[in-house]
């Protein structure tokens, strides 16, 4: 495994997975999609708006997910000094806040008819709204430091210090007196919803997932030619 | 196809989640796909350049070569 942290070795694999993530994540969506809005029943409480829960958690599990693979990725870059693995880390941070980004905002479509508003100030929607706030933290740090290897450490280390957020996010809504309900999928006792929900929701997270590794690829192949444009233009400065 | 669109009366807000959800994550695909087709373009001109540069110079004396 390690021998894909050459970055040539990494290119090589990266070109032959990309078309396969590519056309796995249009398949599920695909799928994903038809079973979310027409193949399955309405809630029997919530009625077709639980219908919005097949984007909604999917987006809230994938900013979780993309955050502790950015942090574990910061980690690797710091510690053990691998340039891919800064780089990953690097390319991880948009697609994460995007998925925070629709985290919110289908949680707001889903709170008005639900909770009565657009927002409210509860401490799970708080604490993802400072997650999203963490990952524009940490995209800024990498724009404004010139030095690619001192973005890379304080970016590194903005990663690490802010995966203190996964946790509080998770148990939020068993610490603190929320209007979001608590964990009904991953819970240690099993899921306590119905598997008519369950079906569109893992396909739609699947189809989430092979999304992230698509662009993530796609990302990270950008990221390696930057590396390669400064080491050139740097050899050309020292001639 | 009326009842499907309105959704049960949710088609208001069920609606702007996924059409929300297809924008950006379809925006992010089309952002990094053009970045990566640019950053390529300009890796391949500097590659030419530095090419071009390179024949252009005049060839160090053979004893010296090995130095370089």
């Amino acid at each position: 495994m390690w021998k894909y942290a050459n970055p040539r070795l990494f290119l090589d694999l990266a070109e032959k997975l990309l078309p396969w993530f590519a056309g796995l994540t249009v398949l599920l969506f695909a799928v994903g999609l038809y079973i979310s809005l027409i193949g399955s029943p309405p809630d029997y409480q919530q009625g077709d708006s639980v219908r919005i829960m097949y984007v909604h958690v999917p987006a809230a599990w994938m900013a979780l997910f993309c955050y502790v693979f950015m942090a574990s990725a910061s980690v690797v870059g710091l510690v053990w000094r691998h340039a891919l693995a800064d780089l990953a880390a690097k390319s991880t941070a948009p697609i994460g806040a995007c998925f925070t980004f629709l985290a919110l905002f289908s949680g707001s479509f889903w709170g008005k008819p639900m909770w009565g508003d657009w927002w409210v100030w509860d401490a799970r929607v708080t604490s993802v709204l400072i997650l999203f706030f963490l990952y524009l933290g940490y995209i800024a740090l990498w724009e404004t430091i010139e030095d690619h290897a001192r973005a890379a450490r304080a970016a590194a280390v903005l990663a690490i210090v802010g995966v203190i957020m996964v946790p509080i996010i998770k148990f939020s809504v068993d610490w603190w007196e929320t209007l979001h309900q608590p964990a009904s999928v991953l819970r240690f006792d099993g899921p306590t919803i119905h598997a008519s929900l369950l079906w569109p929701l893992f396909t739609m997270a699947l189809a989430f997932t092979f999304f992230f590794f698509t662009v993530l690829l796609i990302r990270m192949r950008t990221e390696i030619i930057q590396q390669r444009i400064r080491a050139l233009r740097l050899a050309a400065i020292e001639e | 196809m009326s009842a499907f669109l309105s959704m049960g009366g949710y088609g208001a807000y069920v609606w702007p989640a996924y059409f929300a959800a297809a924008l950006v994550l379809g925006l992010l695909t089309v952002w990094s796909l053009r970045k990566l087709k640019a950053e390529a373009r300009q890796l391949e001109r500097l590659e030419s350049q530095l090419a071009r540069h390179g024949e252009r110079r005049p060839r160090p004396p053979a004893t010296s070569q090995s130095a370089n």
